[in-house]
């Protein structure tokens, strides 16, 4: 196996973007991370999106794309995985560089959600449920979150209010990140305050429906040439899969999938948990956030929570997490946010993390399908 | 909307029919073509009773089309006497009234309707349990 750099990001803001559409957030993250990386095409695309036929009625949307973005006749192909789909891209785009196959990829996350409203929109993020026996009975993605959420609650003790310190966290995180979309701080009050979307699960515990792309340059190091030297390195990648019902899997409170895809990473960097500087969960409800914690190893069973309420996720903590906002404030476009994953640690890990800038030399990143049904694991190194 | 999508989960839906490893003896449900335990593929049709106790729940006040002309409406995954949890709403309760551990029985009721002139889809649900 070859290895794998990343040698250009870019992104656009995170935001209800009413003026673009899904084939312009994505091209112009190209561009950007095409400029970076002093190149002006690639052997393949390969786009993480989830919801584009139900929200924006646009199927074959990787084509569309490499069109739109002046990549015309470039390989290119959409990856589905619901909230994994930027995971999964990065996985694909990796085994092609590292196989041999290519040696340069784009990886481009893009969600366009803005353009329905409430009940199509928790529709359309419903069908990552198991369709027949979960989402047949109403239950909305949050639904499924709430029902962990309130047995790790009745399990370990908990209040609702002690979940209140993984939002504070990334809102906090979220201020210095210009392409996050609440920048501003919350209270644990205000969390305690907050609508409730699927007892116990409020409005401050949900990450937001918004707009965005992300895309990064993976090059072998044949490609790199003297790049490879300032360039970050992923050196583990897995993927795992669960069963998709909550109700199929032994435990609904351990996440069998990023386990595995967690320790084949760690195998794969020669890395152990306690190496791990910094941590970019799918955060997309808190109660998740907890749960990937504990079966990643990095917190004991029934412990996640507790590690937020003692600040040690904190950008000062002994596992930084959500560092420029994480799902929760930095925004949630459900197929790009897996990139926006790795382009916020590769930031972190090249020293341009700004004001958020966290003392880091290993990384990981985790990315998450439904309720944890597909997990994708990755491990990137500083240069 | 799909009549067949609905008819061909009537066994499931309207009596609760899962199955049963012949090999291991686990009782599953939802049915499946490969036991998750043994790996056997020898599953045989089992009819669960209905009878349970309330794992977790929740009260949806956000819900996708098609439900959210009923919020805010109570859900639960509820654990059944021979094993299995099952995803479903609660019904015939009062939405601060469930609880961990609750005893509760399957019932039939309406699932959603797909507009005035659509299709109604019914299935199971779970109530208090009646005292006998």
């Amino acid at each position: 196996m070859r290895r794998v750099y990343i040698t250009g990001i870019g992104q656009t803001p995170v935001r209800e973007h009413w003026d673009r559409s899904a084939r312009d957030l994505a091209a112009s993250s190209i561009l950007q991370a095409l400029e970076q990386a002093g190149i002006d095409k690639a052997d393949a695309i390969y786009v993480g999106n989830a919801l584009s036929g139900e929200l924006t009625g646009q199927e074959q949307l990787a084509a569309l794309i490499a069109d739109f973005a002046g990549l015309t006749g470039t390989e290119a192909i959409r990856v589905e995985a619901a909230g994994a789909s930027g995971g999964a891209a990065v996985r694909l785009g990796y085994l092609a560089v590292a196989s041999g196959v290519h040696d340069t990829v784009l990886v481009t996350g893009v969600e366009k959600m803005s353009d329905l409203s409430g009940p199509a929109v928790e529709e359309a993020l419903a069908t990552s449920t198991d369709e027949e026996y979960e989402a047949i009975h109403g239950l909305s993605i949050a639904a499924s979150h709430a029902l962990l959420m309130r047995r790790y609650m009745y399990d370990y003790d908990l209040e609702r209010r002690d979940f209140a310190h993984f939002s504070v966290n990334s809102h906090r995180n979220a201020v210095n990140n210009e392409y996050a979309m609440f920048r501003r701080p919350i209270t644990v009050e205000a969390f305690e305050k907050a609508r409730l979307v699927a007892d116990p699960i409020s409005l401050l515990d949900s990450a937001p429906v918004a707009d965005g792309a992300a895309t990064i340059v993976l090059c072998s190091d044949k490609a790199a040439g003297k790049r490879a030297n300032s360039s970050v390195e992923i050196t583990g990648s897995a993927l795992a899969t669960d069963a998709v019902a909550l109700h199929d899997r032994p435990n609904p409170l351990f996440l069998r999938a990023v386990q595995e895809s967690a320790h084949k990473a760690y195998a794969q960097a020669g890395v152990t948990p306690k190496q791990i500087d910094i941590f970019e969960p799918h955060d997309a409800f808190a109660i998740l956030a907890a749960l990937s914690l504990e079966a990643s190893g990095l917190a004991p069973e029934g412990e996640g929570v507790r590690l937020a309420m003692e600040g040690e996720i904190a950008l000062e903590g002994r596992i930084p997490i959500c560092t420029m906002g994480g799902q929760k404030a930095r925004g949630y476009p459900v197929g790009a946010a897996g990139v926006y994953q790795i382009v916020e640690l590769a930031q972190q890990l090249r020293g341009d993390a700004g004001a958020n800038q966290v003392d880091a030399r290993v990384g990981m990143t985790q990315s998450i399908g439904g309720t944890g049904a597909t997990a994708v694991t990755h491990i990137l190194r500083s240069p | 909307m799909s009549l067949a999508k609905h008819w061909r989960l009537q066994q499931q839906r309207y009596r609760l029919i899962g199955v049963q490893c012949e090999d291991c003896g686990a009782k599953l449900l939802p049915r499946r073509l490969v036991c998750p335990q043994c790996k056997s593929h020898n599953l045989q049709p089992y009819s669960f009773k209905g009878q349970g106790m309330v794992y977790s729940h929740t009260v949806v006040y956000d819900a996708p089309s098609g439900y959210d002309g009923y919020v805010p409406y109570p859900a639960a995954l509820v654990r059944l006497d021979e094993g299995p949890l099952v995803a479903t709403q609660l019904t015939d309760v009062d939405i601060d009234e469930p609880y961990i551990g609750m005893p509760v029985e399957m019932v039939t009721r309406r699932l959603r309707e797909h507009g005035e002139s659509g299709m109604i889809v019914y299935g199971y649900k779970f109530r208090p349990k009646l005292k006998d």
